[in-house]
C-alpha cells in the first residue's frame, strides 16, 4: 500500500493529502496555534517537542549532577545559596544525606529514561524517520502525539515528586526493593516513590506507544525504492532501538505491577523477614529481592543499548557525510546492530554477579558479555575506516560524532573489565562503573545526541548553529568528560564505592580528597558549557545564519530533498523514488549522488 | 471506494494491523516476564500449594466459545450480513462481561478457602495468580471495550463502513487474548 492510501484511510491522521493529484498536496486543515505547535500530530513538531522536553530534563539532571558533586568535592564547606534553593535539605548550606540520595536517584532516573531514552530516540526517531525513509508522517500520527504527551504527564509527575514534604524517591535508579517497597524505609520511600512508580508507568506507556509506531513505519511506510538495504543506519538503528523497547518495557512494567503490589497491597513477591527500626519485623515471607532485580535489569540491560543505538546510528550517518565517503562495511553496520539487539537481551545477569548468582550461570553470562565486544569493535573498526583518508569536514556535528567514537572505545574498553565476574566482585558497585557507564553509555550518547542536533538543526530551523560557540562547546565537553571520569577508574580500583556521602570519613578514600576537589571543579565548568549550548540552541532558533540551499552538508539522503522549512507532509508534490542506498559519495568522480538520483548507464558497479 | 478496500486488502499487511501484531508481541513480553518470575519464585522456599479455582475450567470454556462468535462475526460482517453481525459481537462482548465474571468467582472461591491473595497473610503464590489473570482480565476487558466501539460504528446509519479492518484487528486481538489465557491456563496447571 503506497503511503498516500495510507494516510488517506484512517481518519485519525489528520491530514488530507490527495491520493490522486500532484499539484496540491499542502492543503492543510487551517493550523491553529494549538494544533500547530500544543497537540501537533505533525512528527516534526512532536520531535522538537521531545527534544526541548529533553533540554529542560538535561539541566536539571545535570544541576542535580553539580550539586551533589558540590558535596563530594566540598564535604566540609558550607554554601549558603544551597539553603536558598534547596530549603530544609540544605540547613546551614550544606546538602544533607537524604537530598544527596536523592539527588544522585533523580539524576540517574532523569538521564536514562527522559533525557537519554525520550529526549534522544523521541527526537531523532519522530524526526528522522519519514524524513529519510521518504514518508509523509508516521504510520499514527496521533499515537505519535500521544507517545509525548505521556512523557510529558510522566515529566510533570517526577517534577512534581521533587518538591513534596517527604522528598523525591532516593532508593537509587534502580529503585531496588525493599527501599521501593517499603514506605517506612526511608522518607524518599514515601510519596516521592508513588510518584516515582507512576511517572515510571507513563513513561513506559509513552515508549511503547512511540516504540510501536517506529516500527510499523520503517516496515510499512517506505517510499518507492527504499528497499531495507538502502535504509541511511540511523533508521536501521533507531529501528533496532525501537525492537529492544518493545520487548522489555513490557517486562520492567511487569516488575512494577509486582512492586505496587508488595507496596500497596501488602504481598511478599520482594519482601521476606525485614524488621525496620521504629517499626518493627514486617509480616512478609518468603519474598525475594533478587526477582526484582532480574526483571529489572532484563529491561535495563537493553535499555543502554535504547540510549547507545540511535547515537550510534546518527554517527555512522555524520561520518559519511563529512568525511565524503562511503559507510564503510554498510551490511557489517547492520549486522552488529542486530547482533548487539541480539546480544542485549542475553546479558542481563552481569549486573547481579555479587547477588549470589551461581557461578556456573555466572559464567555463561561473562561469556554473552564479553561477545559484545566482537559486534561493537566492527562498528569502531567501520566508522574509523570510514574516516581513513577521507575529505574530512570538521563541523561541529562531525566533531562530536569522532567524539563519540573516542568515547566508545575508551568506555567500551573498560565494559571488557567489568564483563568478568571475577574482576567484577572486586569492582561492582565502586567508582570504577560509575565511570565506564558514564563514559559509554552517558556522555557517548550525549556525543550522539549533541552531533544529531548539529547537524540535523538546519533541517529543524531552517538556520544553523554558531559554530564557534560549537567548537567551545565540543572541546570543553570532551576534554572535561575525559577529566571527570577518567580519575574515578583509579579510585574505583582502590575500592572508593559509589553512592557513599561523604569520603573523607574513611581513612583510605582520604587520598583522594583533591582529586574529588578537582572533578567537581570540572563538573561545573562543564555544566557551565553547556548552558553556552543552550543559548546557542535558542538564539539560532530565531538569530542565527539562515539556510539558502535545500541541501547544505551535501548530503545523499532524503530529508535534503524536501524544502527548507518543510510543511506537514514534508514533500511538496510527490515523494520521491529511491534509486540507490544513501552512500555513493566520492563515487565516479561525483562528490556524492543524492538517493533520488536514477542510475546511470555509465555508472560502475552499483 | 470498493477499489480502495480491495487494495487495502491485498497483500501487503495494513500498518495499524502490523502495529497490532507488533503490540501483541508486546504484551506477550509482559507475560513472559511475569511467568518466568512465578517459575523463579515457585523453586524458592515458602510456596504455597493450592487447587486452581474449578470455575476456571468454564471461564476457559466461555473465552473460547467466544473466538468462534468473533470468528463468526467477522464472517458475517465481509458477507454483508450486518443483522447477524451486530448480534455475534454482542454476544462476544457479553462472554468477554461473563469471563470476567467468572474469574472474580474463582478468586472469591480461594479467598473462600482461607487463600489470601492481597495482605499480610497472603503467600505469593497466591499473589501471582492474581496479578497475573488481573492483567489478563484488564486486557479482555480491552477487548470488550474495543468491540463496543466497532458496535457503535455498526449502528450509526450515517456512514456505511465496508472495509473490514476494525473487526479483523479486534477479532485478531480476540483471538491473542484468548490463547494468552489458554496458555496461562496450561501454564498454572502444568507447567508452573
Amino acid at each position: 500500500m503506497s503511503n498516500e492510501a495510507v494516510l488517506h484511510a484512517p481518519a485519525e491522521a489528520g491530514l488530507h493529502l490527495d491520493a490522486h493529484g500532484d499539484d496540491h498536496h499542502e492543503h492543510h486543515h487551517h493550523e491553529t496555534f494549538i494544533s500547530k505547535y500544543v497537540f501537533s500530530q505533525d512528527h516534526k513538531m512532536i520531535a522538537k517537542q521531545f527534544l526541548i522536553t529533553g533540554m529542560v530534563w538535561a539541566v536539571l539532571g545535570g544541576l542535580m549532577s553539580v550539586l551533589f558533586r558540590l558535596q563530594l568535592g566540598y564535604p566540609d564547606s558550607t554554601f549558603p545559596f544551597l539553603q536558598d534553593l534547596l530549603g530544609k535539605w540544605a540547613e546551614g548550606g550544606k546538602i544533607t544525606p537524604e537530598a544527596y540520595y536523592a539527588l544522585v536517584t533523580t539524576h540517574g532516573t532523569v538521564l536514562v529514561f527522559f533525557v537519554l531514552t525520550a529526549g534522544l530516540s523521541g527526537t531523532f526517531a519522530n524526526f528522522l524517520i519519514p524524513l529519510q525513509i521518504g514518508a509523509r508522517d508516521m504510520a499514527s500520527p496521533f499515537m505519535n502525539m500521544l507517545s509525548y504527551w505521556f512523557f510529558f504527564a510522566a515529566s510533570i509527575v517526577m517534577l512534581s515528586s521533587l518538591f513534596v514534604e517527604t522528598g523525591p524517591f532516593s532508593g537509587g535508579w534502580t529503585a531496588y526493593p525493599p527501599l521501593s517497597a517499603l514506605g517506612d524505609a526511608s522518607p524518599g520511600s514515601k510519596t516521592g516513590m508513588d510518584l516515582w512508580l507512576i511517572s515510571m508507568a507513563l513513561f513506559v506507556v509513552s515508549s511503547l506507544l512511540g516504540g510501536l509506531n517506529y516500527i510499523a513505519t520503517v516496515l510499512n511506510m517506505r517510499t518507492k525504492g527504499m528497499s531495507m538495504t538502502r535504509l541511511p543506519l540511523t533508521i536501521w538503528a533507531l529501528f533496532f532501538t525501537a525492537v529492544l523497547g518493545v520487548l522489555s518495557f513490557p517486562v520492567l512494567f511487569s516488575g512494577f505491577i509486582l512492586l505496587i503490589f508488595d507496596r500497596n497491597f501488602g504481598t511478599s513477591f520482594y519482601l521476606s523477614d525485614i524488621f525496620i527500626n521504629g517499626v518493627g519485623a514486617l509480616p512478609n515471607e518468603g519474598g525475594s529481592a533478587i526477582l526484582y532485580q532480574h526483571l529489572f535489569w532484563f529491561l535495563g540491560h537493553p535499555e543502554v543499548y535504547i540510549i547507545l543505538l540511535p547515537a550510534m546510528g546518527m554517527v555512522s550517518e555524520i561520518l559519511s557525510v563529512n568525511s565524503r565517503k562511503p559507510i564503510f562495511g554498510y551490511m557489517a553496520m547492520i549486522g552488529s546492530l542486530f547482533a548487539i539487539a541480539i546480544l542485549a537481551f542475553l546479558v542481563w545477569a552481569h549486573h547481579m554477579f555479587v547477588t549470589g548468582l551461581n557461578p556456573f550461570l555466572g559464567s555463561v553470562f561473562v561469556l554473552l558479555t564479553l561477545l559484545i565486544a566482537v559486534p561493537s569493535a566492527i562498528k569502531v573498526f567501520n566508522w574509523l575506516t570510514t574516516l581513513w583518508r577521507g575529505n574530512i569536514r570538521f563541523t561541529p556535528g562531525m566533531m562530536f560524532s569522532i567524539g563519540f567514537v573516542s568515547l566508545f572505545i575508551s568506555g567500551g574498553l573498560t565494559g571488557i573489565w567489568l564483563g568478568n565476574s571475577a574482576l567484577d566482585i572486586h569492582l561492582h558497585d565502586t567508582y570504577f562503573v560509575i565511570a565506564h557507564f558514564h563514559i559509554v553509555m552517558g556522555v557517548a550518547s550525549m556525543f550522539g545526541m549533541f552531533a544529531g542536533i548539529y547537524h540535523w538543526f538546519p533541517k529543524m530551523y531552517g538556520r544553523f548553529l554558531n559554530n564557534t560557540m560549537g567548537y567551545i562547546h565540543f572541546w570543553v565537553t570532551l576534554a572535561g568528560a575525559y577529566l571527570i571520569f577518567w580519575p574515578m577508574h583509579y579510585q574505583g580500583l582502590a575500592g572508593m564505592p559509589r553512592r557513599y556521602y561523604d569520603y573523607s570519613a574513611w581513612e583510605s578514600f582520604k587520598q583522594f580528597t583533591e582529586l574529588n576537589r578537582f572533578i567537581s571543579t570540572v563538573a561545573m565548568i562543564v555544566f557551565a558549557v553547556q548552558l553556552l549550548f543552550l543559548f546557542n540552541f535558542f538564539y539560532s532558533i530565531f538569530k542565527g545564519r539562515k539556510v539558502t540551499t535545500t541541501n547544505p552538508w551535501g548530503a545523499n539522503t532524503l530529508e535534503w530533498t524536501t524544502p527548507i522549512n518543510p510543511g506537514h507532509g514534508n514533500w511538496v508534490g510527490e515523494i520521491p523514488e529511491v534509486h540507490r542506498w544513501a552512500y555513493d559519495y566520492g563515487k565516479d568522480g561525483k562528490e556524492f549522488i543524492v538517493q533520488t538520483k536514477a542510475v546511470g548507464a555509465d555508472e560502475s558497479h552499483h | 471506494m470498493e477499489a480502495i478496500v480491495k487494495a487495502n486488502e491485498s497483500k501487503r499487511i495494513h500498518p495499524q494491523k502490523f502495529t497490532l501484531w507488533v503490540a501483541m508481541g508486546s504484551i506477550l513480553m509482559m507475560f513472559a516476564g511475569l511467568t518466568s518470575a512465578y517459575i523463579v519464585k515457585k523453586n524458592q522456599s515458602s510456596w504455597l500449594e493450592f487447587d486452581l479455582p474449578v470455575v476456571f475450567w468454564y471461564s476457559t470454556a466461555v473465552i473460547l466459545f467466544s473466538s468462534i462468535t468473533i470468528h463468526l462475526a467477522g464472517k458475517s460482517f465481509k458477507a454483508r450480513e450486518m443483522a447477524r453481525y451486530r448480534t455475534l459481537i454482542t454476544v462476544t462482548a457479553l462472554l468477554g462481561i461473563l469471563f470476567i465474571g467468572l474469574q472474580v468467582m474463582g478468586f472469591m472461591d480461594l479467598e473462600a478457602r482461607n487463600i489470601a491473595l492481597t495482605g499480610a497473610k497472603s503467600n505469593s503464590a497466591a499473589s501471582f495468580l492474581l496479578v497475573i489473570t488481573g492483567l489478563h482480565m484488564m486486557h479482555v476487558l480491552g477487548g470488550v471495550i474495543a468491540i463496543l466501539v466497532i458496535f457503535v460504528k455498526a449502528y450509526s446509519s450515517r456512514t456505511k463502513n465496508y472495509s473490514s479492518l476494525s473487526i479483523d484487528m479486534v477479532g485478531l486481538y480476540w483471538h491473542f487474548v484468548d490463547i494468552l489465557w489458554v496458555y496461562l491456563f496450561i501454564f498454572y496447571n502444568w507447567i508452573g
